[in-house]
């Protein structure tokens, strides 16, 4: 019996460094994609449009001043992969504060009061689901033009129901209980019932929702921009640069390597983080 | 049931008349169609311009012009492409079939991968297989699809000339774009067989297996993994939305002649009624598949009626 216990601690102990070792690359990860592109002004003070066109398709690893190599435009790859973030960090957390904020609006008068709002919002759900993403911004994009902006607001759109439906289903869980109905058998208000007794309480799941949907609105935006349904093209993005290391996939391989693996350890630290954040927060599995 | 039914269905009913609803006014907002098939036609006249709205119907209100591309719909019929006058039904049933073949041969290529790693991950809960597992699921959410596309044409058709890069050329081109589709959605699909089979491997029946000395090969995929088939096909089943989206970044990659490319081609051309039409029918589709699957599993496990 001694052994199994130690045996099953030991694993436990093995497990839990294991998860804080993932903990820590998603800090390390999200903290140097976030730091960077923070100083990306300071870093690279050309935004990287500078075209260096004696140095044009200069590969990788060859030349100090161009360490990730050139396009065949003369413009250095790691310049305008680390302002290109700009806008994926843009469209990824600004896209989730908003959706969250109006999704979770919504989720809270659906849950709270039930009846006509509770169906709006199930029935936008059920739309949502038939709909994904790209089929809205293929039909919308298409007409009414793209842009950060029109990028942002069509994701709000379409995702604040993940939001609502999340707090929703969590509302309708916490009204009936113990400590919500002494509250309320004390008297409390609605709103003050919300504020102090709802929310705090959603909080956990929410945040876990938003951080693995910044990961996945910064994949959404640079598929658009790979599409030429997103930002400008002529702007520095990584799904922009993926589009032109497309055309030049023959010739400069590292044109289209690099913004992808900036995506892909971006997307990962985030991921990472999240998952942390559900073993932590969540550990009965509701998002 | 018959309650059930009708409840799924009336629900489809209604998301088919949002979406469509959705679509038209989308389309609406690109401005006057008439304007933009007399261009390049020389001097139009307002003249020709009222003949052109009156023969497709133009001039009539939103409302009407709605139902009347539902009684179409109904039919079969989606309009006329803008180039060169081709129906759009004709279009999409050239492409529709690329699109759903390259769905159906993803989805059973990813089973192929997901099923054993995820049992695999489940047996080994916490070893080391379980964490690389795990890992290898988290690293594949997180890169683009289209990615992982470009990645594989320069390894397989450009480094390796082994693969043709785009476009239907036989068989083999269908392999790059459905492994592509396939890893990505491996990435999910591991987690999940790794969950359900984890609930699954609990249940006393699985215990009853392994004491009758039944070999561990047959209690895992016979007793175990036939008890998780349901849950598994319901969430892939609502995963089929996911799948289509990604499929049509792809097609763009690949050039596969599916309804992707058509999509992008007629907003490359602003040829509106080829683009409603196919957004229309990928959404008829998506709702189609989960109404199935919800109905499906309303058959299998009556619990979930009263939902």
């Amino acid at each position: 019996m001694q052994t199994t216990l130690t045996d099953t601690a030991g694993k436990r102990r093995s497990r839990n460094r294991f998860r804080s070792l993932e903990f820590v690359m998603g800090v390390v990860l999200t903290g140097a994609v976030v730091l960077a592109v923070l100083f990306s002004g300071w870093l690279f003070p050309d935004g990287g449009e500078g075209m260096d066109l004696a140095a044009r398709l200069t590969p990788p690893f060859q030349s100090l001043a161009h360490v990730l190599g050139t396009d065949p435009l003369g413009r250095d790859v790691l310049a305008r992969m680390v302002v290109g973030g700009q806008i994926s960090l843009t469209a990824g957390f600004v896209s989730v504060i908003f959706g969250a904020l109006l999704g979770t609006v919504m989720g809270l008068i659906a849950g709270y009061y039930r009846g006509f709002w509770d169906m709006i919002v199930m029935r936008f759900a059920d739309v949502q689901l038939a709909l994904p993403f790209i089929l809205v911004a293929i039909t919308f994009i298409s007409i009414l033009g793209g842009g950060l902006f029109n990028v942002i607001f069509f994701m709000v759109i379409s995702q604040w129901v993940q939001y609502a439906r999340l707090v929703r289903g969590q509302v309708l869980a916490l009204r009936e209980r113990e400590f919500v109905q002494a509250a309320r058998a004390f008297g409390v208000r609605d709103l003050a019932m919300i504020r102090h007794h709802i929310v705090p309480n959603l909080l956990g799941p929410l945040i876990i929702l938003m951080a693995l949907n910044v990961a996945n609105n910064i994949l959404l935006e640079s598929s658009l921009t790979f599409l030429g349904l997103g930002v400008d093209p002529t702007i520095p993005s990584w799904g922009g640069m993926l589009a032109d290391g497309r055309t030049y996939l023959q010739t400069a391989w590292w044109v289209s390597v690099f913004p992808g693996l900036a995506i892909m350890l971006t997307v990962l630290g985030l991921n990472l983080l999240g998952d942390w954040l559900r073993d932590r927060l969540d550990p009965t599995g509701k998002v | 049931m018959i309650g059930f039914l009708l409840k799924r269905v009336l629900q489809a009913v209604f998301v088919i008349v949002a979406v469509t609803l959705l679509v038209s006014y989308a389309v609406r907002l690109t401005g006057d169609p008439a304007i933009m098939l007399s261009q390049g036609a020389g001097s139009v006249s307002e003249q020709d311009l009222q003949n052109i709205r009156q023969a497709l119907g133009l001039n009539r209100p939103f409302p009407v012009q709605y139902l009347s591309y539902m009684q179409g719909i109904v039919t079969g019929d989606f309009g006329r492409s803008f180039m060169g006058g081709t129906s759009v039904a004709h279009l999409i049933g050239d492409a529709l079939p690329a699109t759903l073949l390259l769905a159906f041969v993803s989805l059973a290529l990813s089973l192929v991968i997901s099923v054993p790693l995820g049992v695999h991950a489940a047996v080994h809960k916490g070893k080391a297989a379980d964490q690389a597992i795990r890992i290898f699921s988290l690293i594949g959410l997180s890169f683009p699809n289209f990615w992982l596309a470009l990645m594989l044409v320069l390894l397989l058709s450009i480094t390796f000339p082994l693969l043709p890069p785009s476009g239907w050329d036989g068989p083999v081109s269908l392999i790059m774009p459905a492994l592509t589709m396939a890893v990505i959605l491996s990435a999910t699909n591991v987690r999940l067989v790794r969950t359900t089979m984890l609930e699954t491997l609990s249940a006393q029946y699985v215990m009853v297996a392994r004491s009758k000395g039944l070999r561990e090969r047959v209690v895992l995929y016979k007793h175990a993994l036939r008890n998780c088939s349901i849950p598994l096909i319901t969430y892939m089943g609502l995963q089929f939305g996911g799948l289509i989206g990604g499929i049509v970044v792809i097609e763009k990659v690949f050039n596969w002649p599916g309804m992707g490319t058509l999509a992008f081609d007629a907003i490359a051309s602003r040829d509106y009624p080829v683009l409603q039409g196919s957004v229309t029918v990928l959404a008829l589709v998506i709702i189609i598949v989960n109404l199935l699957v919800d109905i499906a599993y309303g058959i299998v496990d009556p619990r979930i009626r009263i939902r």
